[in-house]
């Protein structure tokens, strides 16, 4: 998607681009060392794992129009909803998150590129032959895993060689994305351009800086997890055979130990993202940038300590489930904290309403309904009630999709000039928010009724009582469906042509990123830039 | 309770006339808005901008009417709410439910009550101008400690709740349940009915789930052996599974325990009410996890004491013939 060029032109140092050999054709990409290569490479893998997932889910949509089975065994059912679960959350949306990292990181804090090029090759490069493991599972005998994403034991241990091409390709996955936070952490502490404190760094770069740790923390936790299903499964040991001295539960213990922070490793970046983009367009600066760091951090650290909140119906000693509730109810308050400071920022602002703006005010909203269902769950006597029903569904899709990939796509269209080079149509930009937040409604509202009627979660088949809402869910998924191979279509058409990107398209955008030329030149910021920080950074 | 009064409010409605129109009205917005997306990729743009102008004009009565038409069915049971509770548990947690709902809804009208009068009120093609104000400490101080006493309010009444779920002493029945892939079995451990012992699996034919045959009422939801209680007795139930972890749910008792391998965990109802409840497996086990449906008969102690009776005779009857 980065139309490179090789002449940095217009750019005041001199100009050292034909001083480097760059490879074309596929070497360039095998071999990228190139931030903004390896970000449009994480980029267009993450976009293929989406479409793969998106695939698997309006099967699974397909397969619960109407009651009875039509389409899929339930045998299959479960491995579709096992793989989308995986391929979303691994494939798509936190190599998402790492592309904008890579494409942007650099060039907010000024930087010629990321701190370990070529690990950073490496870590884009482990992650091809992970999505072939996840997806050519499907054709082994045995098929995928079944267990669901969470690859609960001893449901895993019963599978067949599917599962343990998922636990490799988690394996890898996972040393991927420690290697990208390695890197990240490194590139924002050391290579910011001078007179860039800690306190004045874009908000992107600072949620990265808070994810990127909790990666570095938790990603072992999981591999830990999923290899003693291994050893369980193939070695003898009993780590979660009560036979044998073991523990069902532990698995799901330590399992959550790496899910709840992974939550917010898919959600913080999507925060930093909002954060730039909002004050851009309210042509005011972000309101509260302090606390939105404090609070950040303040949801990065509770994040450790609330994972049994998924384990309320395990049965947890009363002071368990309360303790766990209690913390579990403190994240609303920092998170609390930066809807506030989003509105705050638009107040009195001067606001126009493009297509990163929709998503971005977008993104608040339902991420914000996903936040209330989310405050409701804490509450451990009734999420007794929600537990394992579609109400849990329709939370974290509220929070995941019109959460995270709103802001990604938000951030798309906010920095898609810069790497093309061309400004998007807004016009179809426009349409494509206006498909996708409704039809996304249309899709996931409707699954708050059926949980709360009784509908059971990974289900293929239901009693006519859910016919209904599930039949608005399927019309609306495909709808969902649809308005994103037509986000691909305008990207495409952006990509291609379209009116010339000036340096700054937007009036209202603060940051480095848009000192350098669109498309951004193949090297940038060879010769530190000038940083002057922007009103509401730091004192 | 709020509950109590919207649903008398609104039991006017008429449920299935108020699911066919929004079932009528989705399906013809969808089509505005599937046919206008084809239309975009065959036509050029402004004819696309035409077409979502008048598609536009067309689905707001439907989006309309169709909002008019969900909104009051908040409050009702069944399809759009839990079901109506029959132990003080699940009654206790239908009204925590409820109020967190409406603590969340007047919060989301605040907060979003703002939002858009501002995207309203403070956009450039209205003149705005921006101020320059980037924080102050007394209003970020103040929407800190307000969410945190809001928290607090809500935490109380969520203790006792948990610690009265917690309190299964003194039962008067106690039924061990293990979950095996896939079928329930129950042993009658303690009290009245103490030895009987049986396993339950789904009795919906597979022409009805695979051959798309009519469905009966209870579909996926009913089983060959029910578990039978008396009302007004305290059940304590004993979770435990031979193979993979299950889950034991019935929505009317407000009960939903896991049910592990080699572990045995407990949970309690006294439902109030005589009737069939029914509920699922919650944990995903498997192939036939959608298919292990649990249900149970609250009767009259009388009808009880039969059902125990009843269960107790095949039990001897063969104990008889083989001493014969």
């Amino acid at each position: 998607m980065s139309a490179v060029t090789s002449d940095a032109h217009g750019h005041d140092h001199h100009d050292h681009d034909h001083d480097h050999h760059m490879p074309t054709g596929w070497r360039r990409w095998m071999t990228a060392t190139n931030h903004k290569d390896i970000g449009t490479l994480y980029l267009i893998f993450s976009f293929i794992m989406f479409l793969s997932g998106g695939v698997m889910a309006l099967t699974i949509r397909a397969e619960l129009f109407q009651p009875g089975l039509q389409i899929v065994h339930p045998e299959f059912f479960n491995q579709l909803t096992t793989m989308h679960g995986l391929v979303m959350v691994f494939g798509a949306i936190m190599p998402a998150f790492v592309g904008f990292a890579n494409w942007m990181l650099p060039l907010m804090i000024g930087a010629p590129d990321m701190a370990f090029a070529r690990m950073n090759n490496w870590s884009f490069w482990l992650l091809p032959p992970a999505a072939i493991l996840l997806v050519g599972s499907f054709f082994v005998p045995g098929g995928a895993s079944a267990a669901g994403w969470t690859l609960y034991a001893p449901l895993s241990l019963q599978m067949g060689m599917g599962m343990d091409m998922a636990i490799f390709a988690v394996h890898i996955m996972g040393a991927s994305s420690i290697m990208g936070a390695i890197n990240i952490v490194v590139t924002i502490l050391n290579m910011r351009a001078p007179g860039m404190t800690l306190m004045k760094m874009p908000m992107f770069a600072w949620t990265w800086l808070i994810t990127a740790y909790l990666l570095i923390a938790v990603m072992p936790v999981l591999a830990g997890a999923v290899t003693m299903l291994l050893t369980d499964r193939h070695f003898g040991t009993t780590f979660f055979n009560a036979a044998g001295g073991g523990d069902p539960v532990l698995y799901q213990h330590v399992f959550w130990f790496f899910g709840h922070p992974e939550v917010y490793i898919m959600i913080l970046p999507a925060f930093g993202i909002v954060s730039q983009i909002i004050p851009a367009f309210a042509r005011k600066p972000l309101f509260g940038y302090a606390s939105m760091v404090y609070a950040t951090a303040s949801i990065a650290i509770l994040s450790f300590v609330v994972w049994a909140h998924h384990m309320f119906t395990t049965g947890m000693p009363a002071v368990a489930q309360l303790s766990f509730m209690y913390m579990t109810m403190l994240i609303a308050v920092p998170t609390g904290v930066k809807v506030f400071n989003w509105i705050a920022t638009m107040w009195k602002g001067s606001m126009t309403f493009e297509t990163p703006m929709l998503f971005a005010v977008g993104f608040v909203f339902v991420f914000t309904m996903g936040g209330f269902t989310g405050l409701m769950l804490a509450i451990a006597p009734v999420d007794i009630q929600y537990q394992d029903t579609y109400f849990v569904v329709a939370h974290f899709h509220y929070v995941l999709v019109a959460g995270s990939l709103f802001a990604l796509f938000a951030g798309t269209y906010y920095w898609l000039p810069k790497w093309t080079g061309h400004m998007y149509d807004e016009k179809l930009g426009k349409r494509h928010f206006w498909f996708s937040m409704i039809s996304f409604n249309i899709t996931f509202f409707p699954m708050h009724f059926l949980g709360l009627a009784g509908m059971p979660r990974r289900i293929p088949d239901y009693n006519q009582f859910f016919t209904d809402f599930n039949q608005i869910a399927t019309i609306g998924a495909f709808g969902f469906g649809l308005s994103q191979v037509f986000f691909l279509y305008i990207v495409l058409k952006t990509y291609r042509g379209g009116p010339k990107a000036a340096d700054k398209p937007w009036d209202g955008a603060e940051g480095l990123e848009w000192t350098v030329p669109s498309p951004a030149p193949f090297h940038t910021f060879e010769v530190p830039p000038k940083f002057e920080a922007p009103a509401g950074h730091g004192h | 309770m709020c509950v109590n009064f919207f649903a008398a409010f609104f039991a006017a409605v008429r449920k299935s006339a108020l699911v066919k129109t929004t079932l009528a009205i989705v399906p013809s917005v969808a089509r505005e808005i599937t046919g206008l997306f084809i239309s975009q990729l065959r036509r050029g743009r402004d004819q696309g901008v035409q077409d979502m102008k008048k598609a536009a004009v067309r689905a707001v009565p439907a989006v309309l009417a169709g909002l008019l038409a969900v909104a009051p069915a908040l409050a009702l049971d069944s399809q759009y709410n839990f079901q109506t509770p029959v132990t003080k548990v699940a009654d206790d947690i239908l009204g925590l439910h409820m109020s967190m709902f409406w603590i969340c809804v007047a919060i989301f009208v605040a907060v979003f009550g703002v939002m858009f009068y501002s995207i309203w009120a403070h956009r450039k093609s209205k003149g705005a101008v921006a101020a320059t104000f980037h924080e102050s400490t007394a209003v970020e101080i103040a929407w800190t400690i307000i969410p945190v006493i809001i928290l607090v309010v809500m935490a109380w009444p969520a203790t006792k709740l948990v610690l009265a779920q917690k309190d299964t002493s003194a039962p008067d029945i106690t039924i061990k349940a293990t979950g095996y892939q896939w079928k329930w079995s129950y042993d009658y451990v303690q009290g009245e009915g103490q030895g009987i012992s049986f396993y339950s699996t789904l009795s919906t034919p597979r022409a009805q789930i695979d051959r798309g045959e009519w469905k009966g009422d209870n579909y996926l939801l009913e089983v060959d052996n029910p578990v039978y209680v008396p009302v007004g007795k305290k059940v304590r139930v004993l979770l435990t599974a031979q193979d993979v972890i299950h889950a034991w749910w019935v929505p009317a008792f407000g009960v939903k325990q896991d049910a592990i391998p080699g572990v045995v965990r407990d949970t309690w109802f006294r439902a109030e009410k005589e009737g069939v409840y029914r509920g699922n497996c919650v944990e995903l086990c498997g192939k036939d996890h959608g298919f292990m449906p649990i249900v149970v008969h609250v009767v009259s102690p009388e009808a009880y004491a039969a059902w125990v009776a009843g269960k107790m005779k095949p039990a001897a009857a063969p104990a008889v013939a083989a001493a014969s």
